[in-house]
């Protein structure tokens, strides 16, 4: 038997194209005679356009089209509201190109298509626009309150959704709890920052009638769907390609940004390729953002630290348009409980307008904000009562026997209900207890405390709800040339591995070689049924349909290598790209075994003379195809989650604040986490990895910086700061396994886990630190040295 | 992000290059393009004409001579930062290049071009100032040394005319026997600092202090030396205690207001604390051990 690659630490397949730069990301894509876009932005929080004049920029040499909202026909709509839920009403979405008012510093005014982009930016600058600026407020809890400025007039208080879910009986929790603690705490707005900004170029051949749009997108199937619609085009004539794309983060999956839609429509009308590859600054100001919520959560328990009933209100700012819904403040409400038995819940978001840059997921989609609003909670609940912090978790985590753990009334960003599948909670968090030394480290934060040294040691424990339905689909062929299995699925990468963690679980029921499955995604020409990247569903919903899909190419590979051997189906075993005879020596290519399955009349290759060697593929009399019969080794599958599978982890941190510098060090990082099983641990590890750096951005730097009248003041990486390698600790990465029952691969999604816990756990240890001197809480990410400033040093 | 529209030169000696200058009042240098070209793509600069010194001779050259570092235009931070006769020299200045952005950044950036960039948090205009240097101008009248003191104007403003090229820093030698030191926060390593102090601190055989040199960057619209600072040190016998009363002093320093990174409380905080560093670690190299 060849070795089981599911599970193996086999190389990612794609770096070495990617360390040689030989990945071909949009701007990469040749397309000659191509035109490029630019955009005029507007330089308002909230304003209205009185006239737009483009007279100077459309007679500027070198331009060959201007648009504005009143020449672009079938795209002077609102963009889709992508997922609707009850608790809005007339959602506002954005139009294309602004119509009478701009919502936000940043939103797209006009369009300039020319030569080249200097040329473009040039008269871009040349477009005048008339605004008559309107009143704002940035700040969440003022926007809410009677009398604030508008975003939208539609919507009173600014509030786009309000909704409220309950679990259990929460009023008998309340009236049970002997104490209730009570704290509120905000997560500030951050941005993914993919290396790769978005992009878009696109090209009609008015011959085939076909388009063909590359979009750095997440969703290539729905941009495709959304396009066709759109611009009333047949479906098969609209072929979107998402190439190698560089980090996606959530950022990349709202449909449409304007650019997907203008550089589309500019394309048919100018009769040219026309592309537009957004800069960086106009990613900071254009592209969606998420993370502020403020929430006001209280825990309402017995004395012995057992919670009887959890009550939050949050307000989650939603940015100037509403195109994803309420996905993210749901997802939000819907992890609150964290991995804690919690029978009663009470949880009422307001979803609110703001003037600024659209809210859409970015990695962790609301749950870094409910895990630090828990968390954060715990370690004030235990020390409200006096406990330690590990044990207070521990008398309130879901114990094994008690999966699946539902929580009735609690419906999941999928729209069904929250069920923890399973998991070894109590473990995880004794691992965390043991590898971070939480039995040694009061001794140690003494005797440091006696030196000048503040020690804190940090705790968060998460849990995430991943692999999000609706379905994907595997489509898997065996090349009948090269025996080299080719597969496809509808979703698409950015980065983080599909082609190797595909190909592993496809190599093992073919017995072919990693390197020998070939995966193509991202193309809706290649494979058109699917959905997206996000929610971190890729190894769970694509993988278990690949893996169906495999299943069944391996038993049409193993009857027809029997037929050819004259063998029984249970003597056949597929190892080495061949099928053999177990425990013999003939076997069979699975060249050979995909030609002979496909009735050929030329001979032209060597597959096609071996299969002459052997019996016939298939024993049935008649024509070469038997009715019902298709030729090759191929089949297409599909898997549909029933509901989500929760994933969970504990981080662990010694940290060590400089009081004169104000700054906090992280001493020691240890991450618990458990994703089911593995298909590949360095995988696993990356993931974890690039997510907890995600984390420490956001727990001590990233904060986007809005000023009073809705300027952001630090759309720049000069002062965004995103930590540099030198800022990331080493991270103590150790793995649970524990299946999910969900799925036939027991696997759970991992892409967004890293990040969850870090802010809670950073800013336990750091107020954990800081116990002796003012003992601030900090319930308010990014901890920044400033903040630290005043809590040791209160006015 | 692109550029609007400009010329490109690359004149062969300093004398053309000042013709350029003259000729054309939009036209601006370009050394090793580090701020200029990212400012550009910004279009917060929109030079009419680039004047490439990559061209000109002998601006390379590093020269210690009586006493002086010569540091030509287009010497760049990490030839300066690696050159060991420079070190011996003076071995704050390699202590400082460590700060300056990273590696890919240093073997581009030129020294003198970030002098005259003089933005206010940078190391390069607070070595100057910390070591009283000089900056050679040359322009149509000929040429002149500017102080460091008159040369940094305000934040990203010198005293340089318009039709003027820096042609090199002057930088002195460290005095002998003298310690020094040189600390900076800034949130991510590389980064312009929060703040960063610096002193040189010379000692008779009493450890009194004869001659101290404390500046700082990051807190003001320039670099400052930290007067305040020097007069309570010298003549002090340096102590842990002289120290720390001596480092309150450099709050008053600060003017810089509050922005996105930093309070000007934090950052007086901030300053009193790296001062105290400073001055204690200078002390000790000076004294050849630790300062009770
Ligand atoms: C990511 C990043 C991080 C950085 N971090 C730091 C940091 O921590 N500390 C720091 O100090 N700097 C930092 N910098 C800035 C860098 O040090 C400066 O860009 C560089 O030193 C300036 O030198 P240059 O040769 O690149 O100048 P250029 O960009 O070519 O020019 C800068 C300015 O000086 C003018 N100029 C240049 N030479 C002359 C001359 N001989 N005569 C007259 N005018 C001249 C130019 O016209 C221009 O206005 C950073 C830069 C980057 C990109």
């Amino acid at each position: 038997m060849s070795t089981r690659m599911f599970g193996a630490p086999v190389k990612r397949n794609a770096d070495s194209k990617f360390l040689k730069g030989e990945g071909a990301f949009v701007d990469d894509i040749p397309l000659p005679g191509v035109k490029h876009a630019a955009f005029v932005r507007s330089p308002f929080a909230r304003a209205h356009i009185k006239s737009i004049d483009t007279s100077a920029a459309a007679a500027h040499p070198g331009v060959l089209a201007v648009y504005t909202c009143d020449n672009i026909g079938p795209l002077d709509i609102e963009m889709p509201l992508l997922i609707p839920h009850e608790s809005m009403t007339d959602a506002r979405t954005q139009r294309p190109l602004a119509r009478n008012d701009v919502y936000y510093v940043g939103q797209t005014v006009a369009m300039v298509v020319a030569v080249d982009r200097y040329v473009a930016e040039d008269a871009a600058l040349l477009i005048e626009v008339d605004y008559e600026p309107l009143d704002v407020e940035l700040d969440l809890e003022a926007a809410v309150r009677d009398g604030a400025p508008l975003v939208h007039a539609t919507h009173p208080n600014n509030v786009a959704a309000d909704f409220n879910q309950i679990c259990g009986d929460p009023s008998a929790g309340y009236a049970e709890a002997e104490h209730v603690t009570r704290i509120q705490i905000q997560v500030d707005r951050s941005t993914s920052a993919a290396m790769e900004c978005r992009a878009v170029a696109a090209r009609f051949d008015p011959i085939t009638g076909e388009l063909i749009v590359w979009d750095t997108t997440q969703a290539p199937i729905s941009v495709r769907g959304g396009l066709a619609s759109i611009l009333q085009l047949d479906e098969d004539k609209v072929r979107v390609v998402a190439p190698d794309v560089g980090g996606g983060f959530g950022q990349k999956v709202l449909l449409f940004y304007p650019d997907e839609l203008l550089v589309p429509y500019a394309a048919m009308q100018l009769g040219s390729p026309v592309k537009y590859i957004e800069d960086r600054r106009e990613n900071f100001i254009g592209s969606s953002q998420e993370r502020t919520q403020i929430h006001m959560i209280q825990l309402h328990a017995k004395k012995n630290g057992e919670v009887v009933a959890l009550k939050d209100f949050f307000l989650h700012d939603t940015g100037a348009f509403i195109p994803y819904g309420i996905a993210v403040a749901q997802v939000a409400s819907t992890s609150i409980a964290g991995p804690y038995r919690i029978p009663n819940i009470e949880v009422r978001f307001q979803a609110v307008y703001t003037p600024t840059v659209p809210v859409t997921p970015y990695r962790g989609c609301g749950r870094p904000q409910s895990c630090f609003a828990i968390e954060r909670a715990m370690d004030q609940l235990a020390e409200d009562l006096g406990l330690d912090r590990f044990e207070v978790r521990r008398r309130n985590l879901i114990t094994e026997n008690q999966f699946p753990y539902v929580r009735e009334g609690l419906l999941f960003a999928d729209g069904l209900r929250v069920s923890l599948d399973s998991g070894q909670y109590h473990k995880a968090l004794d691992m965390v207890h043991d590898s971070i030394g939480a039995d040694d480290f009061p001794a140690q934060q003494e005797a440091a405390r006696a030196e000048g040294k503040y020690l804190g040691l940090g705790l968060a424990y998460y849990v995430e709800g991943t692999g999000l339905g609706p379905y994907e689909g595997g489509h898997i062929k065996i090349h009948p040339i090269t025996g080299k299995v080719y597969v496809n699925t509808g979703l698409s990468g950015q980065g983080q591995g599909h082609e190797t963690v595909f190909a592993q679980i496809v190599a093992d029921q073919l017995g072919v070689a990693v390197e020998d499955v070939i995966l193509t995604e991202g193309d809706t020409g290649a494979y058109d049924w699917g959905v997206a990247t996000f929610a971190s569903r890729a190894a769970v919903v694509s993988g278990n349909a690949i893996y169906k899909t495999a299943r069944i190419v391996r038993g049409q590979t193993i009857t027809a290598a029997a037929n050819m051997l004259e063998a029984d189906p249970e003597q056949i075993e597929l190892r080495d790209g061949a099928a053999w005879i177990i425990g013999g020596n003939r076997n069979v290519p699975l060249a050979a075994v995909a030609t002979a399955t496909n009735p050929l009349r030329y001979a032209f290759n060597d597959a096609a003379q071996a299969a002459t060697q052997f019996a016939p593929a298939s024993r049935h009399d008649g024509p070469p195809l038997d009715e019902g019969q298709h030729p090759g080794l191929e089949a297409t599958d599909y898997y549909s989650p029933e509901c989500a599978t929760w994933a969970y982890g504990v981080h662990g941190a010694i940290v060590e604040v400089d009081p004169d510098t104000c700054s906090v060090k992280i001493r020691k990082y240890v991450c618990i986490h458990d994703c089911g099983n593995m298909i590949n641990p360095v995988i696993v590890d990356g993931q974890v990895m690039g997510g907890l750096a995600q984390g420490f951005g956001g727990a001590l730097m990233e904060r986007i910086e809005y000023d009073a009248d809705g300027n952001p003041t630090n759309a720049n990486f000069v002062d965004f700061l995103i930590p540099y390698a030198t800022e990331i600790p080493d991270v103590d990465i150790q793995h649970l396994e524990t299946p999910s029952p969900l799925n036939p691969l027991g696997v759970k999604g991992v892409g967004e886990a890293g990040c969850i816990a870090v802010g809670a756990t950073v800013a336990s240890g750091v107020a954990d630190a800081l116990s002796s001197l003012g003992g601030h809480k900090f319930h308010h990410t990014p901890i920044t040295p400033s903040m630290i400033f005043d809590a040791i040093n209160p006015s | 992000m692109k550029p609007s529209l400009f010329d490109y030169c690359s004149p062969t000696s300093v004398g053309e290059v000042v013709a350029a200058l003259v000729a054309d009042p939009g036209a601006m240098i370009l050394a090793g393009g580090q701020s200029l070209v990212p400012a550009m793509n910004l279009r917060l600069a929109s030079p009419t004409r680039l004047i490439d010194l990559k061209n000109v001779a002998d601006l390379a050259d590093i020269q210690v001579d009586n006493g002086v570092i010569k540091i030509g235009a287009m010497v760049r931070h990490r030839d300066l930062e690696l050159n060991d006769e420079v070190y011996a020299a003076n071995p704050l200045i390699r202590k400082m290049m460590r700060f300056v952005a990273h590696v890919p950044i240093r073997n581009c950036g030129t020294v003198v071009g970030s002098l005259c960039h003089a933005d206010a948090a940078a190391e390069m205009p607070l070595l100057l100032v910390l070591t009283g240097g000089t900056v050679t101008a040359v322009g149509p009248d000929g040429s002149r040394d500017i102080a460091a003191k008159d040369f940094f104007q305000f934040h990203m403003t010198t005293s340089r005319a318009p039709d003027e090229m820096i042609v090199r820093a002057n930088i002195p030698v460290l005095a002998d026997g003298a310690g020094y030191a040189f600390h900076e926060f800034a949130r991510r390593q590389g980064d312009y600092a929060i703040a960063a102090a610096g002193a040189t601190v010379s000692l008779d055989g009493d450890n009194r202090v004869t001659r101290a040199r404390v500046g700082a960057c990051g807190v003001a619209s320039t670099p400052v030396l930290l007067e305040a600072v020097e007069q309570a040190i010298t003549g002090a016998q340096l102590s842990q205690s002289t120290i720390a009363d001596a480092a309150e002093k450099a709050k008053d320093a600060v003017t810089a207001p509050d922005d996105m990174h930093a309070s000007t409380g934090y950052r007086k905080h901030l300053l009193a604390g790296l001062v105290r560093r400073v001055l204690g670690e200078a002390g000790q190299r000076a004294a050849g051990g630790a300062i009770k």
